[in-house]
């Protein structure tokens, strides 16, 4: 279990490193770093099977049914459009 | 010895996360950033199956397989263009499982204090909110929704809307105990926020918005993650919601606009200003006059907007632009911050073309060299260069940051019609002594500029 001032270390040291990871970004890596981070909050998928996992009784199991699905689709969407955004930037330097 | 082993996954899937976003934000590391920050997703799913107490595994398996098989279907079917929108999307989908988290969490009604709960009703109204104001975002971008939609006591009206659903969040937060009508009552009052708050928003000011939705369900789930003590969640989410919230910031800085400007001001919606304020005539030019002046210029800067996109217009430039390099003609393109329904959003089309990155210019790096500028061709793009921003105070656009194409010795504007931009304001460089209006399609434009330079 992750105590009370623990989870607040944890918290501000990962907003921290959120700042600083966009921080000096190029403008041209604006749209796919956001669907990079689109992709990363893609992890709810985790969160969602452990709540279906122990979900109980038909409203408990659909509404956590539609929590993975919707997570599961945040997930692979998010990978598959910024690995498609990403993959030109290879191309453009390949033609140098 | 199960227990340490999913630690250690998800630990790994926190660190890959972190690095792969570090990649991300350089050029040239950018592609394997994705494919460590998949890795890290791909260790930390599959560990879950193993966490201890599970069932339902049949449902699991099925709605992981349903919701991304149907991810990846569109994702790897829409066109480039369309981008923007599938972002939204899947956003308000990671916004709406964190919902679900909380409703499921919600319904079991076992918190072990009432510090877990706030957080787990506050990551609920968040995810909500994120939700349906995605999918208003994806409608918009998508064309279904074509108009802001605006009435008197608005933002009163949404004020009141939000009020409700914080009221009965904390009535689930004070009671402690979970009637399943103020559940309903209170999700549906977040999703209706999130539903008004987006609905007045203009399109061109979408990018800022799915950027901040973006964020805000980082945090959600950030906030579920406190909830169901997963670390992976916690330092994922939040990583996203303060890296998202900075780049909202950076993205409104670019259109001169306060975050607090795009959410709650109509912009555009002003029929009075600067409509009457510009003089002069439009001139138009044919492509065969337009194709000779760009082909014996000495330096050609070409400013690609949201037009280009719609036209499909990318690859035709790159022909183009490799005319003009061989005849010796310097090429260089100027890329505004908001060009597009995002940031980035020309640079992707354009790479996409194969048009070499160090081509592509920056607002500050090239505003200096239109001076020295023979022809600036200007394609799709509209409110990014109206010098009214500059000149005019009483525009709506005014301040914000423009290139400033109208310094060139010649323009050349590529538009499908005399239709005003975006936001919905006359543009002044249209009318400039210096400027001829090539009217027609973007693409096919493009195409007889070719075929004018290839008969000299």
């Amino acid at each position: 279990m992750i105590e009370g001032m623990t989870a607040l270390y944890i918290f501000m040291l990962a907003a921290v490193a959120g700042y600083e990871i966009i921080g000096r970004v190029p403008v041209i890596l604006h749209t796919p770093l956001m669907s990079g981070s689109n992709f990363v909050h893609g992890i709810v998928l985790v969160g969602a099977m452990v709540a279906l996992g122990h979900a109980q009784g038909p409203l408990e199991q659909l509404v956590g049914f539609i929590g993975v699905v919707l997570a599961a689709g945040n997930a692979v969407g998010g990978y598959v459009v910024t690995e498609r955004m990403l993959e030109m930037f290879k191309s453009s330097k390949g033609s140098k | 010895m199960m227990h340490n082993l999913i630690q250690i996954s998800y630990f790994i899937a926190a660190f890959l996360f972190i690095f792969g976003l570090k990649r991300m934000s350089s050029p040239v590391t950018a592609r394997d950033g994705i494919f460590w920050a998949g890795i890290g997703m791909l260790v930390a799913t599959l560990i879950t199956f193993l966490e201890p107490g599970m069932h339902n595994y049949l449902l699991m398996t099925t709605a992981i397989f349903v919701g991304g098989v149907a991810a990846f279907w569109s994702g790897k079917k829409v066109a480039m263009t369309d981008m923007p929108q599938m972002i939204a999307l899947y956003n308000g989908m990671g916004g709406g499982a964190a919902g679900a988290i909380a409703a499921v969490e919600l319904l079991k009604g076992e918190f072990h204090s009432q510090t877990f709960l706030t957080l787990a009703v506050l990551g609920a109204l968040i995810g909500s909110v994120s939700f349906s104001g995605s999918m208003v975002a994806f409608a918009k971008l998508q064309g279904l929704i074509r108009r802001p939609m605006r009435f008197p006591g608005q933002q009163l009206f949404n004020i009141a809307v939000f009020l409700v659903a914080l009221g009965f969040g904390a009535a689930l937060v004070i009671q402690g105990e979970f009637t399943g009508s103020i559940i309903l009552i209170f999700f549906a009052a977040a999703l209706a926020y999130g539903l008004f708050m987006a609905l007045p928003i203009g399109g061109a000011d979408m990018p800022v918005v799915i950027s901040l939705f973006n964020a805000l369900t980082g945090l959600a789930v950030a906030f579920e993650g406190f909830v169901l003590n997963n670390a992976a969640m916690i330092i994922a989410g939040t990583v996203v919601g303060s890296a998202g919230t900075l780049l909202t910031q950076l993205m409104a800085r670019a259109m001169n606009r306060s975050l607090g400007n795009v959410l709650f001001s109509s912009f555009g919606s002003s029929d009075a200003a600067g409509s009457d304020s510009v003089e002069g005539s439009l001139k138009p030019i044919d492509a065969v006059d337009a194709g000779v002046m760009m082909a014996f210029a000495e330096r050609v800067i070409i400013i690609p907007g949201y037009g280009m996109a719609v036209a499909q217009a990318q690859h035709k430039i790159h022909e183009l632009m490799e005319m003009l390099l061989a005849r010796g003609v310097d090429v260089k393109f100027a890329i505004h911050p908001v060009a597009g329904r995002m940031p980035g959003h020309m640079n992707v089309l354009l790479a996409e073309a194969n048009v070499p990155y160090d081509r592509l210019y920056d607002l500050d790096e090239i505003n200096s060299a239109f001076p020295q500028t023979d022809v600036a061709l200007v394609i799709g793009a509209n409110d990014v260069v109206n010098p009214s921003a500059r000149t005019s105070p009483d525009s709506p656009i005014y301040g914000m940051p423009i290139l400033n194409a109208d310094q060139a010795k010649n323009v050349i504007v590529i538009k499908r019609g005399q239709g005003k931009g975006f936001s919905g304001v006359e543009n002044a460089l249209f009318y400039g002594d210096n400027t001829r209006m090539l009217y027609g399609d973007g693409q096919a434009m493009v195409g007889e500029l070719i075929e004018a330079i290839k008969e000299l």
